[in-house]
Order: C-alpha cells, then structure tokens, then sequence
C-alpha cells in the first residue's frame, strides 16, 4: 500500500457555480434580466415584489420564483392573483436558495414572455449571499424595524450587493434608527452602493426602483 | 445552516478525484478556507462523520487552513490584512475599502492510499 498526497485545488461550491453559470446564459439569450432579492424574513421582498408588479403591470412582463423553507404558497399565490407567473419552491428546510434550484424554477417559467425574473431568496442574511444563482443583480431589502447595526452585523451579504433597498420609511418617524449609523456601515462595506429608500406601505420611492430596473432590462436587450 | 450542503460537495469531489486517481481510500482532506468564509468547521465535520461512512472517504480527518482576509484602499492604494471587518485603511483613514481576499473556500489536496502496482 503507497499513500500520497493528490492536489485538488477545486472550490467547494463549485458544482453549484457552474449552474449558476448555466442560469445565466439562459436568461442572458432569452434577455430577462433577473434579481436575487435577500433580505430577513418580513423586511417586505413579498410586498416589493407586488408593488413593483404594479407600476410595471401593462409595460413589462415579470415572471417570479419564490423561496420558501416550508411547503407553503403563500408568497407564490399572491404574486399569481396580481397576474404574473410564479413558480413556488419549497426548499425542504434549507436555509438558501442554490442555482440548481433556480434551474428547476425556470423550466417553469415561460421565459419567452418575460422581461424581468425576480428569485425572492429565503428569508435569511447569512446564507443566501454564499450561493450564486445566476441571476444578474443582487438585491437586499432592508428595513427600518430591523435596526440600523445590520450592515455591521450581516457584513458579507452587503459586501456582495449590486442595490440596497431600505423598506418601511414611513416608520422612521416612530422607530430608533439612525441613518447616517447605518448608511456609513453599509458605505464601508460596499462603497458606492446604487441605494433606493421606499415604503412599500406609502409607494413612495418605488417609481425610482422600478425605473431602474427598466433600466437594466432595456440595457441587456440592447446588447 | 448550509454547511450539509458544503459537506456533501467535499465528499463528491474528494471521491472523484480519488477514484480517479486509482485510490482505495482517502485519509486526509485539506480545505483552504477565507476568513470571511461563513462556515463552521465542526459543523462541517458533524456532517461529514455522517455522510462520508460507507465510502472511501470514510474516516478521513478534515483539515481546515484559514487564510486572512485583505482589502485595498481606493483612496491611497494601500493593500493591507484585515484585522476587523468594520476597520478604515491604516494609512488614510479612508473607509472607501475593496475586499481583494478572504472569501476563498476551495479543496486544495487529499491524501490518498493505494494498493501496490496500481497505477494512477
């Protein structure tokens, strides 16, 4: 018997990243440009998903693949009775989202009509921002009752972000935050972050969100 | 929470790589890990004592290196190790800061047994 030592040198996610990968090349020829939306569980990723299929309701086409830990329809349902597609995923308890899931979520989708994918990632601020999807942009809802230390406390999600979106400003009148605490972590984290502050009660702030991500989906079928 | 799934991916590459190798089994396992990789060791090695019997890798030690994380500063271009993940530059002040290193998480090597005259 000989023993030795065999380099590897493979990253450990790396099955999943190659998914992802594969994700990506399909939303990219199909020109739907996708979203990763975290956030904690009832920050609001449910009700900014409504309220931004309601300005874009007659525009543009948005198709939605919810992440849930329990087999529920909850979220999925309420995406359908406001007209658009929605695939449900019951993650069997899984903390996180993967690329082979999103894989399945699309094959259910009818990506031909869609101009937008929102994956709702499970309620959670550690897990989900260790696992690429595939998608184009990722999303963090934040909101105002959670706390301004959040950036301090959850630091790799908002390192990996492309938006921020701080949820419930019509609270700020009776809740403990101070924005400039929790706009100064989230600036050392991730300098320069494109940031959106909306109350998804009120709609204010949604039409700068959306516009953005008009945007975005007008910038991927240019190319 | 995830670290089941991170398991299951170590035991599937492990295996692969020394099956291909020709290997019997697999007695070490060594994994480079950022600092600013979200994962717990024994949490990982819970798993691991679970999933990995019945295959070759059965019984084999986990190692973990960690490596430090390392951020640049766009301001003044210093490039410096991580002490705290809230910390401005050293140098400048500046909070202006870029992660180049420190969410690594990959399998570097095995260790493997053989029986003579097999041939990789």
């Amino acid at each position: 018997m000989t023993v030795n030592r065999l380099p590897v040198v493979e990253k450990i996610l790396s099955a999943n990243d190659a998914v992802a990968g594969l994700n990506r090349k399909r939303l990219d020829q199909l020109k739907v440009f996708s979203i990763n939306l975290m956030a904690s569980p009832g920050a609001g990723k449910t009700s900014l998903i409504l309220q931004t299929i309601k300005i874009l309701s007659g525009r543009l086409n948005l198709g939605v693949i919810e992440g849930d830990t329990a087999p529920v329809t909850i979220d999925a349902d309420r995406v359908t009775d406001a007209g658009m597609p929605a695939v449900q995923i019951n993650t069997g308890g899984d903390c996180h989202l993967d690329a082979p899931m999103i894989d399945m979520g699309l094959n259910q989708l009818p990506l031909e009509k869609m101009d937008f994918l929102i994956v709702e990632n499970v309620g959670n601020l550690v897990c989900p921002a260790a696992f690429k999807l595939g998608t184009h942009a990722n999303v963090l809802v934040a909101s105002i009752p959670e706390g301004d230390d959040k950036p301090y406390k959850y630091p790799a999600i908002y390192r990996g972000l492309d938006v921020l979106i701080i949820n419930k400003i019509d609270l700020l009148p009776y809740v403990r935050f101070n924005m400039d605490y929790f706009r100064q972590g989230v600036e050392m984290l991730n300098p320069g972050l494109t940031t959106f502050a909306v109350s998804c009660t009120t709609g204010e702030g949604i039409d700068a969100w959306a516009n953005w991500l008009i945007n975005r989906a007008e910038e991927l079928k240019g190319k | 929470m995830h670290e089941l799934a991170v398991t299951e991916s170590i035991l599937e590459i492990a295996n692969r790589h020394a099956t291909l190798a020709g290997a019997t089994k697999i007695t070490n396992i060594y994994i480079i890990l950022g600092r600013l990789s979200s994962i717990v060791d024994d949490s990982v090695q819970f798993y691991w004592d679970i999933i990995s019997q019945d295959t070759m890798s059965a019984g084999a030690k986990l190692h973990f290196q960690r490596i430090p994380a390392r951020m640049r500063c766009n301001e003044c271009s210093r490039e410096f190790e991580m002490q705290d993940e809230l910390a401005p530059c050293p140098q400048c002040g500046s909070i202006n800061l870029t992660l180049v290193a420190g969410d690594e998480f990959w399998l570097d090597s095995i260790e493997i047994e053989k029986e003579p005259g097999e041939t990789a």
